[in-house]
C-alpha cells in the first residue's frame, strides 16, 4: 500500500467516525448506517463473484438467513443478542455449505440461474413457512445489540459506530485474504479454473471456502440489518435485494476491495437525491448501468486503477509491442 | 524403472474414438515429442495424463505409481506440469503476480494465516516470491517481469505460461505447442529454453507441428494418427517411416 493510499483511508476512516457529531442529522446517520449494513453484504459478494469468478444470485437469501436467524433466536429463542448473532453466523454458513456443496458443480451462467433459484426458494420458504417465520407478517420486535458492559446501543449514534466497527472488520479481512497466498489462489481460479488446476490448486475446496466466507458475511449483513431496523418481513430475501447488491459492485467495481463502498454509497445518495422521481429513477440507473458494463467492466474503481496504470506507463516507457501473431494461429483440436 | 508410461490408454467421447489403446515410455531428462496430423488425438492424450480426462480404459502410470484416477491438481503435487495452446495467463496481471501462484501447492498456509498475518504465511509468501524470481530468470523474463501480461509477445506470454509451470517444482513438463504462434528466431529461442530444462533435470514432453524444430530438438518422438500410434523412436527413424510420410502426406499417393 503506498503512502497516499494509506493517508486517504485513514481520513476516510476519521469522516466515517466524526460523520454522526458533525451531522446530527438522524435521517442522514439512518441513511449511512443501511449503506454500511448493504457494503457488508456487497463485500460478501465481492470475495466470491469478484476474486472467484462465481456469480452467485443466491446472496439475498443468505443475507435473509442471518437477518431471520438473528430475529428468531432474539425473539423467539429469547436468546442474547451476541451469541445470537455468533449462531446466526454458523447457521447461514452451514446451510452456504451445502448449498456450495451443490451449486458449484456448475460454472458460469448455469451457476448465476442456479443460484438465482436457490435464492427464490430460500425466499419462499420464509414467505411461506408461517409458524416459523410469522410469513408475510414480519417479525417484529428484534431487540438492539445487547450492552457490553458499559457499551450500550440503544441510540441511533452507537448503533452507527456498531456497524461500522463491523464493516471495518470485514474490509480488513477482506484486504488480508486478498492480499494473501489463499487471495491468489481465487484469482487464479477466477482467471482459469483449468490452469488453476494443473498447477495443484484443488478448486472445488477453495471454491466451497470461499463460498461459505462469502455467505457468513451476507449473514453477518443481514444480522445487523435485522437488530438495526427491528422488523423484517420475507421481502429482504426477493430476488430485487440481489439485484441492488449486484449493482452497487458493479457500479463500485467488481474485484476490486473499495468497489463496494464506493458503488453503494454513490448509489445510495443517488437515489436519496431522486427520491423524487419516485420508480422513474430506474429510467436514469438503468441506461447508465448498461453504459458502465459496456464501457467499464471493473466499475468506477476498476477505471480508475486502470487509468492510472496507464499513466505510468506511458510516463516511463512509450509503447513498445513485439509483433503480435492473431490467437487464431495457435487453436488445433 | 520407467519414469512414465501409459498402458493401453484409450478414451472414448462417445463413438468417438480419440485415443486408441496407446502404449508410450517417456524417458527421464529427455525431449519427447508428440506429433501427428491436426485431430490425431495429441493434445488428448495430454488431457489424460495430467488427469483432465479420466480416460475410458487404460493406465498412466508415474514413476511406478498408478495416477491413472487422480484428479489433475494431485498430479501437479507428485511433479507433473503442464501447459495449454492457449496460454490462460491473467493478462491484467504482472508476469510476476502471475507466476507467484505457482509455487502455492508446494505451501501450506490457509485462511487462518491469511486472515492474521501469521509467521509462517509471510516466510511462505517470500519462497513464492523467490521461486517466482528464480524461474522468470530461467525463462530470462527479468525485463518484462513488472509488465502486465496483456502487453507481451506471443513468445513473452508462452515463456511466462513456462515459468508458471516450473514453478511447481515439477519433474516433467508437458507442453502443448509451445511454438505455436511464433516467428522462426523466437522458435529457436523456446527450443534452446527447453534444452536448457532438460539440463536442470526436467523431463520435457512436447505436441508440436514444426517439423524443423521437433527432428533437431527431439530425443523421441511419437506419431499419432486418428488416435492410434502408428511410429514410435529417435527422429531419423520417423523421418524415414511409410506409415508417418503416409499419415502426413495422404495415403495411395506415388512417391
Amino acid at each position: 500500500m503506498s503512502k497516499v493510499q494509506r493517508i486517504a483511508i485513514l481520513v476516510l476512516i476519521l469522516l466515517a467516525i466524526i460523520f454522526p457529531i458533525i451531522s446530527q442529522n438522524d435521517y442522514f446517520i439512518h441513511v449511512m448506517t443501511l449503506s454500511f449494513i448493504w457494503m457488508i453484504g456487497v463485500y460478501g459478494l465481492n470475495l466470491l463473484a469478484g476474486y472467484t469468478g462465481y456469480l452467485s444470485l443466491a446472496h439475498a437469501g443468505f443475507f435473509a438467513i442471518g437477518a431471520y436467524s438473528l430475529g428468531l433466536l432474539t425473539v423467539k429463542a429469547e436468546m442474547n443478542f451476541w451469541p445470537a448473532l455468533l449462531l446466526s453466523l454458523v447457521i447461514t454458513g452451514v446451510i452456504g455449505f451445502f448449498v456450495g456443496l451443490i451449486s458449484l458443480r456448475t460454472k458460469e451462467h448455469f451457476f448465476a440461474i442456479y443460484t438465482l433459484c436457490v435464492g427464490y426458494i430460500i425466499y419462499l420458504v420464509i414467505d411461506k413457512w408461517d409458524s416459523l417465520t410469522e410469513g408475510v407478517r414480519g417479525l417484529i420486535g428484534i431487540p438492539a445489540p445487547a450492552n457490553i458492559g458499559p457499551l450500550s446501543f440503544e441510540t441511533l449514534q452507537s448503533h452507527y459506530y456498531l456497524v461500522l466497527f463491523f464493516l471495518l472488520l470485514v474490509v480488513l479481512i477482506m484486504y488480508r485474504i486478498v492480499h494473501s497466498l489463499s487471495g491468489r489462489t481465487y484469482i487464479a481460479i477466477r482467471n482459469s479454473e483449468d490452469l488453476a488446476q494443473t498447477i495443484g490448486i484443488s478448486t472445488m475446496k477453495n471454491k466451497l471456502t470461499v463460498f461459505v466466507i462469502s455467505t457468513v458475511i451476507a449473514g453477518l449483513s443481514g444480522a445487523l440489518y435485522a437488530s438495526f431496523v427491528r422488523f423484517i418481513g420475507p421481502d429482504i430475501g426477493s430476488i430485487a435485494i440481489v439485484f441492488d447488491f449486484l449493482t452497487y459492485l458493479l457500479v463500485g467495481g467488481i474485484g476490486t476491495l473499495s468497489g463496494p463502498i464506493v458503488g453503494t454509497i454513490l448509489i445510495v445518495v443517488l437515489s436519496q437525491r431522486l427520491q423524487f422521481l419516485q420508480d422513474y429513477r430506474m429510467l436514469v440507473f438503468g441506461p447508465v448501468l448498461t453504459l458502465l458494463i459496456i464501457f467499464y467492466p471493473r466499475g468506477i474503481v476498476g477505471a480508475v486503477v486502470s487509468w492510472t496504470q496507464k499513466r505510468k506507463a506511458s510516463v516511463h516507457q512509450p509503447i513498445i509491442r513485439a509483433k503480435k501473431l492473431p490467437e487464431e494461429q495457435v487453436k488445433e483440436g | 524403472m520407467i519414469f512414465l508410461e501409459t498402458k493401453k490408454l484409450t478414451k472414448k467421447f462417445g463413438g468417438l474414438v480419440a485415443v486408441n489403446n496407446v502404449d508410450f515410455t517417456i524417458e527421464q531428462g529427455k525431449i519427447n515429442a508428440i506429433i501427428g496430423p491436426n485431430g490425431a488425438g495429441k493434445s488428448t492424450f495430454f488431457n489424460l495424463i495430467s488427469g483432465f480426462h479420466p480416460p475410458s480404459s487404460g493406465q498412466v502410470i508415474f514413476k511406478g505409481h498408478d495416477v491413472t484416477k487422480l484428479p489433475s491438481n494431485k498430479i501437479a503435487q507428485l511433479g507433473v506440469a503442464r501447459t495449454f495452446q492457449t496460454t490462460n495467463l491473467f493478462e491484467q496481471s504482472s508476469v510476476l503476480d502471475n507466476i507467484i501462484v505457482g509455487h502455492r501447492l508446494r505451501t501450506k498456509s490457509n485462511l487462518f494465516d491469511a486472515i492474521f498475518r501469521t509467521k509462517r504465511l509471510k516466510t511462505e509468501e517470500a519462497l513464492c516470491r523467490e521461486k517466482a524470481m528464480e524461474v522468470i530468470e530461467f525463462v530470462e523474463l527479468e525485463k518484462v517481469a513488472y509488465k502486465p501480461v496483456a502487453g507481451l509477445s506471443q513468445e513473452e506470454k508462452k515463456r511466462t505460461a513456462f515459468a508458471l509451470a516450473l514453478a511447481t517444482n515439477p519433474e516433467i513438463v508437458f507442453l502443448d505447442e509451445p511454438a505455436a504462434g511464433v516467428n522462426p528466431d523466437e522458435t529457436e529461442g523456446l527450443a534452446v529454453l527447453m534444452k536448457k530444462m532438460t539440463l536442470k533435470g526436467i523431463t520435457v514432453c512436447l505436441i508440436e507441428h514444426k517439423m524443423q524444430m521437433i527432428m533437431k530438438l527431439a530425443d523421441k518422438i511419437m506419431v499419432l494418427n486418428y488416435g492410434e500410434k502408428i511410429a514410435e523412436g529417435k527422429p531419423e527413424d520417423i523421418q524415414n517411416n511409410q506409415a508417418v510420410i503416409k499419415a502426413y502426406l495422404g495415403g495411395g499417393a506415388i512417391a
